[in-house]
Parts: structure tokens; C-alpha cells; sequence
């Protein structure tokens, strides 16, 4: 047994002195003085990706001085000089995205800035991982981690399209996947990354629904780096055993819990708004159920009218539910609210899959999990990716970023740490292995469930009309009007199809 | 002393007793912020906010300075407020002085209109010109950095300083502006022979309430300090907190920390505060 | 006799003024002309769009529900903040000039609030005026008003859409009261004792040296703290932002923080710039009539 391990750790240090610690390639001693052209056809079969030989030999050079510093493309190339020949797909990468007018690109180092709002727990632990991978490919790159808190980019969407608009962006930053690229009026301020798909193979690995999302107005703008699944029932197994309770399957069943559960003074179901958009995150899961998911995904494209009845019994089952609610929900944000769950004097949540991540952080196991009632086979899913800004003021090393984000390794080490699953979904049994079990079976659902774009978390409308939706749901709170706000998202529906 | 009011002793109770209560209504949060900040992660709970701390840890000011998994510590942050805030202090209560004197004892045709237009920039919403700040910031190249977020709390705080001087060299008797001038002295020097030497109550008033406005400001600190190696305290204080997962404990200790300069300033030049206010700063 | 102002020095006057009035020039007015052009432009996605478009912006505001709300919000609040921060600033001024001892120590325990940025009022005031609940137990102000029996007193602050923005406005005093305070106590202090003493021996009572002699000469102060607060009130934003968020039914939302979202959540520029516009107007409603009159009043002096 000892053999098997010493053995793989052996062939662990071939593989990775074979691959470098720094971009994957190899090294190539120049035989004889000769051009980057022919040293490009000789080693990756095309003269045109010279540029990318120059590149990567450069960024080497700047870790390890014994590689030669090419000072321009139709330089003489000294015979036993060290270069170092990229990886063909990344060449081929390098030459779909580099601007020839823009020569500061071959020439390696610079910054990586990355904008995000991912800053503590999880979240900023995945976005490490992802970083250290970066790190090893690329050692010549300085990583600025231009990160800002605020829930779901509160803040950062302000610092963000300001930047856009004066063209001074970040190379790359996060951006949920589906119809909220919209509102970065991507034609205008991002790059389309087909050809980088195409590259890269994510076309294949990626689920169709998953890249039906990804596309607007033609073109992929962003690398999705995980999934959440936002259609989720948590419920605290201790007073479920309690009261002999099993996880309710349909809304009937679901309110008579409710009523068993009010009845002996727990809170049955527990929410919190603090956020602004964790009320209407319930409700559109509500949506779902009521309308399934074609009925749900029409509501988007205009095929199901806002007026009809699926959406009257969401909205009547949502006033429902408030008469179940804890009363301090407006005070707390969607993990205050799990704070009852896990002082097991409330005992249902609704709530997408970082709550995983928390629960898990906060030392609680004494959790089950459902699809919300009526969405059974139903996966509402929504996704971070990456994109890069067409002035990006270090285009190639966000392009590296990119591949880092859209690779295997980078979402393994990303999604086992952030609590989502990777968009991929070439998973071998043994990757799997290292998801925690609620995870694994997210992974599983992903694959068979139909997957429905979630609306509050950017996937299926762009951003005014969620705005609308949320400004519609947090009214409802307080008037409990069904028939006024259902008017109101007839309205909201009719101002974005139209514009 | 007023003679002939007999001191009743109830009154004088009762005097104290309100003094008293009032004192813990504004010590009351304060109490919060200290007792959280002492707490562990584990112990902090939002229904025993006012428990005091089984065991005192200084845990969370350690976290909040130095950082823990995932953000990087206050400590530099603090630096860059200094930067941020001292110069643009010292500028445009430098300016709002100039400002003030000319507007105050150079009076021309339309000075008062003029400075009823100053004034007026006080008063626009910050959020709404954002965009055009950025632009602008972008063109003269000093976008990001701790510069331009100088220049950009010097310009906003014109109007409020300048306010400020001219009510208080309004104070200033014409006479001795008068006496300079048969001396000989031109305007700057009035300015600095006869204004500059009176001028320290006003200066008070005006960098105190400078540094704390520019110390406490969040929106520009955000907007224009993009690299993290150059935002000021309020933004990394903000990032303390996750988008989903708060520490509490964190949080309250980095707010107490952040807070620190400006709470000593006005603890400890607050008589300074109160004697420009006398000298007739603020009366409006 | 009127004093003849050499060209020379009327030419450095200007010139210390250019500095600033460029700066304010391009920054302020510059600026506002910007967003008063957008607000009466079609922009509403991220790629500018300036097409004109007149009023339109700003009838379809006054129309959006939300934005009604906001302005009822807003009135209130600016109500309560400013009559709130006025009594109290105001008694605790009358109370501490009475020399009290340890005046100094109860003048800097009122006076420090105000150097804490809104952001922190609004994470510690969150925390106490949440109401907490039945099951888990009430918290912050609720649990100390149980603790000392008086837990009738007890209401579900801003998570109640009646009271909503009212918690916020008593956060907002706790705040500036400090401020006004230490102003009135300064116009206090400049009233001469002669003053009230001549009243006194006219056989008025404290009440009336108070109603007749003293506020008429703090008046003054009073306004000056009407501007400062009222324009605090009409631009606040970070308070609502790290205390309650809108708040359900939006009952703690109020125009700038509704701007921030429509401009960069939703992209509708716009609407954004058309609530600018609207806020500096109202702004303007309550400041120029002053300007005015106390900078004429200045000039009749």
C-alpha cells in the first residue's frame, strides 16, 4: 500500500516539473539562430503564434532570468536561448483576444485587478483558492483583489458602472449569469468570449440549459464559475422529529405543518428581509411551483401572461405565509433568520444553498433539506461568472483569469470552498468525493432536474425589471393587495418586453 | 452669580437626574459597540446584546486590525485616512479662510450673490453626480488615487468652510481693517497681519468638523479609491462585513477602532469646538 | 465717505477667489448641469443615451408609488429629526448653562455622537431597535426596557410599517442633538446677564426672560441649525443604508437611497438624475429664501 502512494507522489513530481510552476508548456533550447516565427511553426505547427510564444517566454523570463527576454517580434532569436512554448489551446486563446495594436501585451507582468463582492467566509476563501491557482500559472501577475462588500453588489454595482462608462474598468469582475449582463450594455463595454469557449471546450461540458442562459444577443459574455440552487427548504430535524413531521411535498401539506407547529408555539417558517430581496427570492420560488417551470420561464419572455392565475395562487399563497412568519423578519437578513433554525425555535427556511455553507460554518447539523413544496425535479438555478471589459487595461491576464475560472481545477478548489457546485459537469465520481453530501446531491439534481433561471439573483430578467419585481414583492409585504400587485407586475412585465 | 434666586434643592435634584438620563440615552449604543467587540464570535448573540462578556477577548480588535481568512486588516486603511483626510482638511479650511475674509471685508458688487453660490454646493446629493465626478477624475488623471480624493473633499467642503469663516471674520471690527489699510497693508496683508492671528477659534471649528465629515465619508472613499492599497478606513470597514456572513464581534470592534480618531478630536478639542461656536462661527 | 478700492487690490480679491469658484464652478455647477440634463434625457441602460425628452422623467416620478412613499417618509422624518434635535438640543443647552458641575464631562458625553460617521450610528441602532420575537426573545431596546418593567413601552420599531421611518429620525437625533446643543449653548453664553437680569427686575418670570428675551436673540441659531439639519435630512442615505434598508411596504425609504437603486441596480440614469434634480430643488425651497434674507439682512447692518 505504501508502494501505490509512493508511487503516485512520484509521478505527482514528474507531472508537475514536467508542467513548471508557472504556465503550462515547455521549455525549448533554440538549436539554431532563427525567427519566432519558425520557432512558433516548428513547435505549435503555425508561424501566426509567434505573438504567444513571445508572451509566454516573457512572463517566464520575468520569474526566472535564465529565459530570454524577446524585445520585439522580428527579433533574431540566439541560438541557445530558452524559450518557453505555451500550451497550443492557450496560443490559440492568445491569438483570438490580443489586439496587435496594443504591443505592451507581449511583454508579460502587470496587474490582474478583479472586481468582485465576495469578502469574508466562503466566499472570500473560494476566491483564494482561485487566486493561489492563478498565482501558480501565472507568478509574473500581480493579483489586486478589488473586492467590495455589500449583499448581492449593492455597493459594488455603483463603483462598477460608473467605471464603465468613464472606461476605466477592472480586468475582469463578477457578474451573475443570464439576463443581468444587460444592464452592463455588453456590446458597448465587455468582450464576447466565444472564441473562448470554443477553445476551451465549454460548450461541451457546460448543460445546454446552463449555456442557453449564458447567451445574450448572440454571444457568451461571462465564465460561470459555480451554481447555487435557490429553490430550497431547510428545516431543523429536531422538531420535525419532535412533532413526527416529514418534509411537505405540496403547499396543503405545508400549511397544515405550519398550523400543528404555530399551535404549539414554535415558529413555523422564518424569514428575513433585511436585504430587501429575500422575500422575493421566496416568492418567486413560489412562482415556480405554482406555474412549473415552462409556465415559470414564460413569465420572463412574455409567453406567460403576469395576469393568469399561477401567479394569483403564488401570491395568495405568499400572503399565507406571512401569517406564519416570525414577526421581526424586516430586522433580519436571510442568516439571522437561520439563527431560529439552529435554536430550533423556528423550523423551516426557505433560502438558496449557501445557507449550506453557513450552516456548516456555524457548527449545525441537525438539517434537512427539501425542494421548496411543488418544485420537485425543478433546479432554479443561478450562477457567478467572470467577464472581461473591452478596456481592460491588462486584457491577457484577465484572458488567464478566465481559463483559470472556467478549468476543473480552478472550480473544484473554488466550489468546495464557496459551498455551490461547479457549472461544469465533468466531474469524475472521485472530484465528487470531496463535495460535502448536500452538495453531491445538488450535483446529482443538477444534471437530471429542468433548470429554471433565477430572476432575483440576475439570471432571467434584466435588472430594472427585477428591481420592479423586488419594489412589487417588499409593497406587497405591507398591503398584502394581491390583486394591486399583481397589476403592478403586469405592469413591471409590460416596461421591460417593450423597451 | 445671580443674587436674590434661593436655590431649591429639588430643582437641583431633578436638574442632574435629567442631566443623567440623557447621558445614558447617548452612552447607551456606545455601551453595545464595547461590550460586542469583546466578545467572541461564538458568544456574540443579538438576544444577550446587553450581557456583558463571559470572558473579555480582545480577539476581534486583533481581527479587525490584522485581518482574518479572507480581508486584509484595517491597519493600513487607517493610513490611508490620514492621508485623505489631513491635507483636504488643511486645504479647504485654507481656502474656506480666504474665501471667508474677502467675501467678509472686500465686499464688491455681487460678493453676496457669489457666495450665496458657493454656499448652494453644499447642498447637492452626492449620489447624483457620481458619474461626472468619475469622468472628471479620469480626464486630470488622478482617478484612484488618494489625490484625487483629496481634491474631491477640498472642492465639496468650499462652500461649508467658507460659510463658516465669513460669519466669523464678520465678527472681526471693520476698525482694524481699517487701521491696516492707512498702514499701508494691501489685502494679503490685512489677511495675514490683522485676520490669521484671531483666526484660531474658526480654524477649530472648521477642521473639526472637516476631519470628521472627510474621515466619516463612505460614498467618495468608495467611488474613488479603487485599489484596496489606497481606500481609506470606511471602505475596509464595510468590507469587514461579508456579503452573507457577518461577524459581529468584527465589525463593532473595527467600527470602534475607525472611529477612534474622530471620537478623540472631539473629546479632547471639543472646548476648542465650543469656544470657535462662541466666537460666533455658526450662529448661521 | 466711501473708501476707494485700488484696482490692484480689487484684482487680488478676485484672484484669491478663482481658485474655489472654478473648483465649485466646474464641481458643482458643472455637475448639476450634467444631471439636469440626463434627467430630462432617455438614459436608462448603462450606454448613455441623451436623447431629449422634457418632463417626462419627472411626471412618471411623481406617479411611481414608491416615490410617493419616499416623500411621505420624508417629511416625516425631516419633521421629527429637526423638531426632535431642536427641543432637546436646545434643553440640554438651557440645562447645562444653569452651572452645573462636571459641565464638561455631560457636554462631551452630548457632543460625541456627532463625530461617529452615520454608517456606525445606523450598524449599533440596527441592532437596538430590532424588536426581536416571541420565541427567541427580545432584543435591544425592547429587552432593556423589559428588564426595567417597562415593557408596555415595547413596539416592533422600524420592522413596524407604522412606525418605519420614525426609529430612523430618533437614531438621527441621538446623533445631531449633541450638535445643536453645543450651539445654542454658545448662544446662550453670548447673551449678557444684563440682558436678563433688566427683564428679571421688570417682574418677568424665567419663563417669560426665556420666551421674550432670550429666544428672539437665539433665533439666529435656530436657523442656522434648520439649514444644517434640514439638509442633512433631505440627503439622507447612509443612515437608512446600514440601519433598515427600505424597509417593508418601504416604509423607511426615502429619495436618495430610491436613487442609488434606480440609478445603478436598475440603469435608469435618468430617473436617477430626475430625483437629484427634485431633491436639490426642494433643497433650494428651503435654503435660497434664507440666503437671501440673511445676507440682505447682513447688508443693512
Amino acid at each position: 500500500m505504501w508502494r501505490r502512494s509512493y508511487l503516485v507522489g512520484l509521478l505527482a513530481v514528474v507531472l508537475l516539473s514536467w508542467l513548471g510552476w508557472g504556465q503550462a508548456g515547455h521549455e525549448y533550447v533554440v538549436p539554431a539562430t532563427t525567427t519566432l516565427k519558425a520557432i512558433a511553426q516548428e513547435t505549435l505547427g503555425d508561424a501566426a503564434y509567434a505573438p504567444a510564444v513571445m508572451r509566454a517566454t516573457n512572463a517566464k523570463s520575468l520569474a526566472d532570468p535564465t529565459y530570454l527576454k524577446i524585445r520585439t517580434l522580428d527579433m533574431e532569436i540566439p541560438e541557445g536561448a530558452k524559450l518557453w512554448i505555451p500550451e497550443r489551446a492557450w496560443a490559440k486563446a492568445f491569438m483570438a483576444f490580443w489586439d496587435p495594436n496594443r504591443p505592451e501585451d507581449l511583454f508579460g507582468g502587470g496587474k490582474l485587478v478583479v472586481g468582485s463582492w465576495w469578502t469574508a467566509g466562503g466566499e472570500a476563501e473560494g476566491l483564494n483558492a482561485l487566486f493561489e491557482i492563478y498565482d501558480e500559472y501565472y507568478p509574473d501577475v500581480q493579483i489586486v483583489n478589488a473586492t467590495i462588500a455589500g449583499g448581492a453588489g449593492f455597493v459594488f454595482r455603483a463603483v462598477i458602472k460608473p467605471r464603465l462608462i468613464a472606461g476605466d474598468p477592472p480586468d475582469t469582475f463578477q457578474l451573475h449569469a443570464g439576463l443581468e449582463v444587460e444592464g452592463y450594455s455588453p456590446e458597448t463595454y465587455l468582450t464576447p468570449l466565444d472564441k473562448l469557449y470554443e477553445i476551451e471546450g465549454w460548450n461541451k461540458v457546460l448543460p445546454k440549459d446552463l449555456l442557453d442562459l449564458l447567451v445574450y444577443k448572440g454571444h457568451y459574455w461571462g465564465v460561470p464559475v459555480n451554481i447555487h440552487r435557490a429553490n430550497v427548504l431547510w428545516y431543523d430535524k429536531a422538531i420535525f422529529d419532535k412533532y413526527g413531521i416529514t418534509p411537505p411535498e405540496n403547499w396543503d401539506e405545508f400549511f397544515a405543518i405550519c398550523e400543528k407547529l404555530k399551535a404549539e408555539g414554535v415558529v413555523p417558517f422564518v424569514m428575513g428581509n433585511a436585504g430587501g430581496w429575500e422575500a422575493a427570492h421566496l416568492f418567486e420560488t413560489i412562482l415556480i411551483s405554482t406555474l412549473g417551470a415552462e409556465g415559470y420561464k414564460g413569465l420572463w419572455t412574455g409567453e406567460t401572461p403576469w395576469s393568469s392565475e399561477g401567479v394569483t395562487k403564488a401570491l395568495e399563497i405568499m400572503k399565507k405565509i406571512l401569517d406564519y412568519v416570525n414577526p421581526d423578519y424586516a430586522a433580519l437578513s436571510w442568516d439571522g433568520a437561520g439563527e431560529y433554525l439552529i435554536a430550533h425555535k423556528g423550523a423551516m427556511m426557505i433560502m438558496g444553498d449557501w445557507t449550506n455553507g453557513w450552516f456548516m460554518a456555524k457548527g449545525y447539523e441537525d438539517y434537512g433539506w427539501a425542494p421548496v413544496p411543488d418544485t420537485g425535479g425543478i433546479f432554479d438555478a443561478l450562477s457567478d461568472t467572470f467577464c472581461l471589459p473591452k478596456r481592460a487595461p491588462n486584457p491577457i491576464n484577465a484572458l488567464g483569469w478566465l481559463m483559470v475560472c472556467g478549468s476543473k481545477e480552478g472550480q473544484i478548489a473554488f466550489n468546495t470552498r464557496k459551498g455551490s457546485i461547479p457549472a461544469r459537469t465533468d466531474l469524475t465520481a472521485a472530484e465528487k468525493a470531496q463535495f460535502n453530501p448536500y452538495l453531491r446531491s445538488c450535483m446529482d439534481d443538477f444534471a437530471r432536474d429542468a433548470i429554471v433561471p433565477s430572476v432575483i439573483h440576475g439570471a432571467a430578467a434584466i435588472e430594472s425589471w427585477v428591481t420592479d419585481f423586488k419594489d412589487a414583492v417588499n409593497l406587497f409585504l405591507a398591503t398584502k393587495d394581491v390583486a394591486g400587485t399583481q397589476r403592478a407586475l403586469v405592469e413591471a412585465a409590460e416596461a421591460a418586453l417593450k423597451g | 452669580m445671580t443674587v436674590g434666586r434661593r436655590r431649591i434643592p429639588w430643582q437641583r435634584a431633578l436638574l442632574y437626574i435629567v442631566l443623567v438620563g440623557f447621558a445614558a440615552f447617548y452612552l447607551m449604543p456606545v455601551y453595545v459597540l464595547v461590550v460586542t467587540s469583546l466578545k467572541s464570535f461564538a458568544e456574540v448573540n443579538l438576544y444577550r446584546m446587553w450581557d456583558l462578556p463571559h470572558s473579555f477577548s480582545l480577539e476581534s480588535f486583533k481581527k479587525a486590525l490584522i485581518g482574518g481568512f479572507g480581508y486584509t486588516g484595517l491597519a493600513h486603511n487607517f493610513v490611508n485616512s490620514f492621508y485623505v483626510a489631513i491635507p483636504a482638511t488643511l486645504a479647504s479650511a485654507f481656502l474656506g479662510s480666504l474665501n471667508g475674509y474677502v467675501l467678509s471685508k472686500w465686499r464688491f458688487r455681487g460678493s453676496n450673490t457669489l457666495f450665496t453660490l458657493l454656499l448652494f454646493g453644499m447642498f447637492i446629493p452626492y449620489q447624483s453626480i457620481l458619474i461626472p465626478l468619475v469622468q472628471t477624475l479620469m480626464k486630470i488623471g488622478l482617478y484612484g488615487t488618494i489625490p484625487g480624493l483629496i481634491l474631491a473633499h477640498t472642492v465639496y467642503g468650499i462652500p461649508i468652510t467658507t460659510l463658516i469663516f465669513r460669519n466669523y471674520y464678520a465678527t472681526v471690527p471693520k476698525e482694524l481693517v481699517e487701521a491696516a489699510r492707512i498702514d499701508g497693508a494691501g489685502v494679503l496683508g490685512v489677511y495675514t497681519r490683522i485676520m490669521l492671528p484671531v483666526s484660531m477659534p474658526g480654524f477649530a471649528v472648521v477642521m473639526i468638523w472637516q476631519f470628521t465629515s472627510i474621515w466619516n465619508d463612505f460614498l467618495f472613499a468608495v467611488t474613488i479609491a479603487q485599489n484596496p492599497a489606497v481606500q481609506p478606513v470606511t471602505v475596509a470597514l464595510n468590507n469587514l462585513a461579508g456579503s452573507y456572513i457577518v461577524e459581529w464581534n468584527v465589525q463593532m470592534a473595527g467600527s470602534l477602532m475607525a472611529a477612534l480618531p474622530t471620537l478623540l478630536v472631539y473629546i479632547f478639542l471639543g472646548r476648542y469646538f465650543m469656544r470657535g461656536l462662541l466666537a460666533g462661527s455658526l450662529k448661521g | 465717505m466711501r473708501r476707494r478700492r485700488l484696482k490692484g487690490e480689487r484684482l487680488v480679491t478676485l484672484l484669491l477667489l478663482l481658485p474655489s469658484v472654478i473648483a465649485v464652478g466646474v464641481f458643482v455647477y458643472g455637475f448639476i448641469g450634467w444631471t439636469g440634463y440626463v434627467s430630462m434625457s432617455n438614459w436608462n441602460q448603462l450606454l448613455p443615451d441623451y436623447t431629449f425628452v422634457g418632463l417626462k422623467n419627472f411626471f412618471k416620478l411623481f406617479a411611481h408609488p414608491r416615490f410617493q412613499i419616499d416623500l411621505c417618509n420624508l417629511a416625516v422624518f425631516t419633521a421629527l429629526f429637526l423638531t426632535g434635535s431642536l427641543a432637546i438640543g436646545f434643553l440640554l443647552a438651557v440645562l447645562l448653562d444653569r452651572k452645573v458641575r462636571g459641565e464638561g464631562f455631560f457636554r462631551t458625553i452630548y457632543l460625541y455622537p456627532m463625530s461617529l460617521s452615520f454608517i456606525v450610528t445606523g450598524v449599533v441602532w440596527r441592532w437596538l431597535m430590532n424588536p426581536g420575537s416571541p420565541q427567541m426573545g427580545s432584543t435591544g431596546i425592547n429587552l432593556l426596557l423589559e428588564k426595567i418593567g417597562l415593557g408596555f413601552l415595547k413596539s416592533g420599531w422600524y420592522t413596524d410599517p407604522r412606525v418605519g421611518i420614525k426609529a430612523v429620525a430618533v437614531a438621527a437625533i441621538w446623533q445631531m442633538s449633541g450638535y445643536v446643543m453645543a450651539m445654542y449653548l454658545a448662544g446662550l453664553r453670548g447673551i449678557p446677564e444684563e440682558l436678563r437680569e433688566a427683564a428679571r427686575v421688570d417682574g418677568a418670570s424665567e419663563w417669560q426672560v426665556y420666551r421674550y428675551v432670550i429666544l428672539p436673540l437665539l433665533r439666529p441659531i435656530t436657523l442656522g441649525a434648520v439649514i444644517i439639519l434640514g439638509h442633512i435630512s433631505l440627503k439622507i442615505y447612509d443612515l437608512i443604508v446600514a440601519m433598515t434598508g427600505p424597509g417593508i411596504g418601504f416604509s423607511c425609504d426615502v429619495p436618495a437611497y430610491f436613487m442609488w437603486e434606480t440609478t445603478f441596480h436598475a440603469n435608469r440614469f435618468a430617473q436617477g438624475a430626475a430625483i437629484a434634480i427634485i431633491l436639490l430643488l426642494m433643497v433650494s425651497l428651503l435654503i435660497v429664501p434664507y440666503l437671501i434674507f440673511s445676507v440682505r439682512r447682513e447688508a443693512e447692518v
